[in-house]
């Protein structure tokens, strides 16, 4: 049951899920806006990987570098020309605002693109397995273990070492105080979507790897995942995001699992219930975060 | 009825009492919802006379969204939660009400596995409708009251999970559902007249409940929670009470349309009809009655065109890929353009009156909030 391969695959399937809430946390931290539009980045990671395979022949890591610069770039484009004319606005006004971005970039790629799926090139190692004591592990799910943490290193030190990485989190923890210091609002606002999108493209390239192509609606399992997984870790806290990324997808390998099979058709729907019941009876999810600020505007 | 007991500080307070109103202010007060009903009468009379059957089909899915908007209004517009939930309802009674209209020999067709107590049962179209929306009231009466604690971004998060959770369910529950796959031999009963009596009717209902007391509190508790619980306001039980009403007027409309559409799948019940319903209320107002009529006029109006242009497009083989999902964009951009220029909408939370207001000061704008709630 519990074999090296499960736990591999669980984690990695987990590290995939904790830098997705971390993508929508950081934003949600500042301007608590619930981001329908996450989803969406990575699908224009996975077709910027589709378009790039069009051009002259580049080495996959260089192709997948710029889908994860067109990923920052979108995430920093829709804060900068649909959510900031709104964020003096109600919450709902920009909530909205994300949902229609959502369903624009949707449309828009079965418009420029397809509606059909695109195959996307992926480097050979992604379809080979390694054999780890006697079991084979797929080296797919190595790269997203290594990845994520790599990832979530170099992100602790600009949080915590760099002068703007700790205006972002003062910012997050409490926006208001942050800007009577005289910290730049439109930047960390700015900083917190290109983070997001940093963060989107890379699971773009991990999320398309499964399947190895990409269609408009890819967005829309990755938007649920980080949803759970940010309540289940605390929509407050950086920390609590990536620990709920980390539980969300154990859980979620363990229900896959020990759930029979009739069951396992509803597994999402369980999920959502423990998402409601969590709002409801421990709404700070695991890990607390600050004391609750208004949101920014 | 000591109304002014319940006026938190910031809501205009009532006019003179009834007894005292003249004639004027009366019409002032309440021709909203007889200026619209008209409207829309008016409209379908001049559809039938055209009896065009493409326009017939238009005006006749334009009316069951005018409900499905007011639906959303109700809720949203009173509550000013946003409310991702409508497009479920809409589902649920869509589902609901067919399980009760259609002949047992369709049922045996299309859904082998029925439950025995269901399969020989056949009710007359008018109770199958009142079924359905009494089914979908009944799902969000139990499921909703702790979910009525939560504003913001916990509110919004929690509603879209029931949207998630029903649509898993119509998905998953084949025994009823006929699973993914679309539903077939649900017979035609829902026609022009049908959808126009009733969205004038719902009218009726969605400004009687945004005029009513529930309506005023809630409509307090939406602009200043604090000030409206402050004076003893249950914030909570007026939600419930719009969120519930709201599942019955959306599963009402539901089971019009699936009467009128006769083969559906459950993926007609999920985000991309609920844009849809969202785009239509936002654009026109969603602090109104009005503005979800005028919303869902102006947008069904828009969608058409852009949607002729695209099938156009396509048909002429103009370009290479064919031309999907530009009345989606369209719509998207509209929709952040108004949020951006004019976040109350076109009708910005006022609502449409014949006469004037009269020159009596306090009588203006008629009883309640009007505007749009403030800026946080």
């Amino acid at each position: 049951m519990i074999t090296l391969e499960f736990i591999i695959n669980a984690l990695s399937l987990g590290s995939t899920y904790a830098l997705l809430a971390l993508g929508m946390v950081i934003v949600y931290g500042i301007l608590k806006l619930v981001n329908f539009a996450y989803g969406e980045l990575i699908m224009i990671g996975g077709y910027s990987l589709f378009v790039l395979s069009l051009g002259p022949r580049l080495p996959w890591f260089v192709m997948a570098v710029l889908a994860v610069g067109v990923a920052v770039l979108t995430s920093w484009l829709t804060e900068r020309v649909a959510f900031r004319p709104v964020r003096d606005k109600s919450l709902t006004a920009m909530l909205i605002t994300s949902f229609a971005v959502s369903t624009l970039l949707q449309n828009a790629a079965l418009l420029i693109i397809s509606p059909r799926a695109r195959a996307v090139p992926l480097p050979s190692l992604f379809s080979e397995s390694v054999v780890l004591l006697g079991q084979s592990v797929p080296w797919r799910n190595i790269l997203a273990i290594v990845t994520s943490v790599v990832l979530l290193l170099l992100l602790v030190v600009l949080l915590r070492r760099t002068v703007l990485g700790i205006a972002l989190r003062a910012a997050a923890d409490n926006f208001r105080m942050t800007r009577m210091l005289g910290i730049p609002a439109n930047l960390v606002i700015s900083l917190a979507f290109a983070i997001s999108g940093l963060l989107a493209g890379v699971v773009a390239l991990f999320w398309v790897g499964r399947t190895a192509s990409v269609t408009p609606t890819i967005g829309a399992a990755p938007l649920l995942v980080a949803f759970v997984a940010t309540v289940i870790g605390g929509m407050r806290s950086l920390e609590g995001a990536v620990l709920g990324g980390y539980v969300y997808g154990i859980v979620f390998s363990l229900i896959g699992v020990l759930l029979p099979q009739a069951l396992l058709e509803f597994r999402e729907a369980f999920m959502f219930i423990i998402v409601i019941l969590i709002i409801l009876f421990r709404p700070e999810g695991l890990i607390r975060g600050g004391a609750p600020s208004r949101r920014a505007g | 009825m000591r109304q002014t007991d319940l006026q938190p500080p910031g809501v205009r307070q009532p006019g003179p009492r009834r007894a005292e109103l003249t004639p004027r202010d009366w019409l002032h007060r309440n021709s909203t919802p007889f200026l619209l009903g008209a409207g829309m009468l008016l409209v379908a009379g001049v559809t039938w006379l055209i009896g065009e059957s493409l326009v017939e089909r238009i005006v006749t899915v334009m009316f069951i969204d005018v409900i499905l908007v007011l639906a959303l209004q109700v809720f949203m517009g009173n509550s000013g939660i946003l409310s991702f939930s409508v497009a479920g309802f809409m589902g649920i009674g869509a589902y609901g009400s067919v399980l009760f209209s259609m002949t047992p020999a369709a049922k045996a067709a299309a859904l082998p596995d029925l439950y025995a107590f269901l399969a020989p049962v056949h009710l007359p179209f008018v109770v199958s409708l009142l079924l359905g929306g009494l089914i979908a009231a009944l799902v969000a009466a139990v499921v909703s009251y702790p979910l009525m604690r939560l504003s913001d971004a916990a509110g919004v998060i929690t509603i879209f999970s029931l949207l998630i959770i029903i649509n898993v369910v119509l998905v998953h529950w084949s025994v009823v559902t006929n699973g993914p796959r679309t539903l077939f031999g649900v017979d035609r009963y829902t026609y022009l007249g049908t959808t126009v009596g009733f969205a004038v009717a719902f009218l009726g209902v969605a400004w009687w409940f945004k005029e009513s007391r529930v309506g005023l509190r809630l409509r307090a508790s939406r602009d200043d929670a604090h000030a409206a619980s402050s004076i003893g306001i249950n914030i909570v039980a007026m939600r419930y009470a719009a969120f519930v009403l709201s599942a019955f007027m959306a599963g009402f409309a539901g089971a019009l349309w699936a009467h009128f559409i006769t083969s559906f799948s459950p993926y007609a019940f999920y985000l991309s009809a609920m844009f849809v319903f969202l785009a239509m209320l936002v654009i026109g107002g969603p602090n109104g009655v009005s503005g979800a009529v005028v919303g869902t006029v102006l947008v069904t109006v828009l969608r058409e065109g852009l949607r002729s242009i695209e099938n156009n497009v396509n048909m002429a083989h103009l370009l290479p890929g064919g031309l999907f999902g530009f009345t989606e964009i369209v719509l998207a951009a509209l929709l952040i353009v108004i949020l951006i220029l004019r976040p109350g909408g076109i009708m910005g939370g006022t609502e449409i009156r014949w006469p004037p207001a009269g020159g009596k000061p306090g009588s203006t704008g008629g009883p309640g909030g009007t505007g749009e709630s403030p800026r946080v």
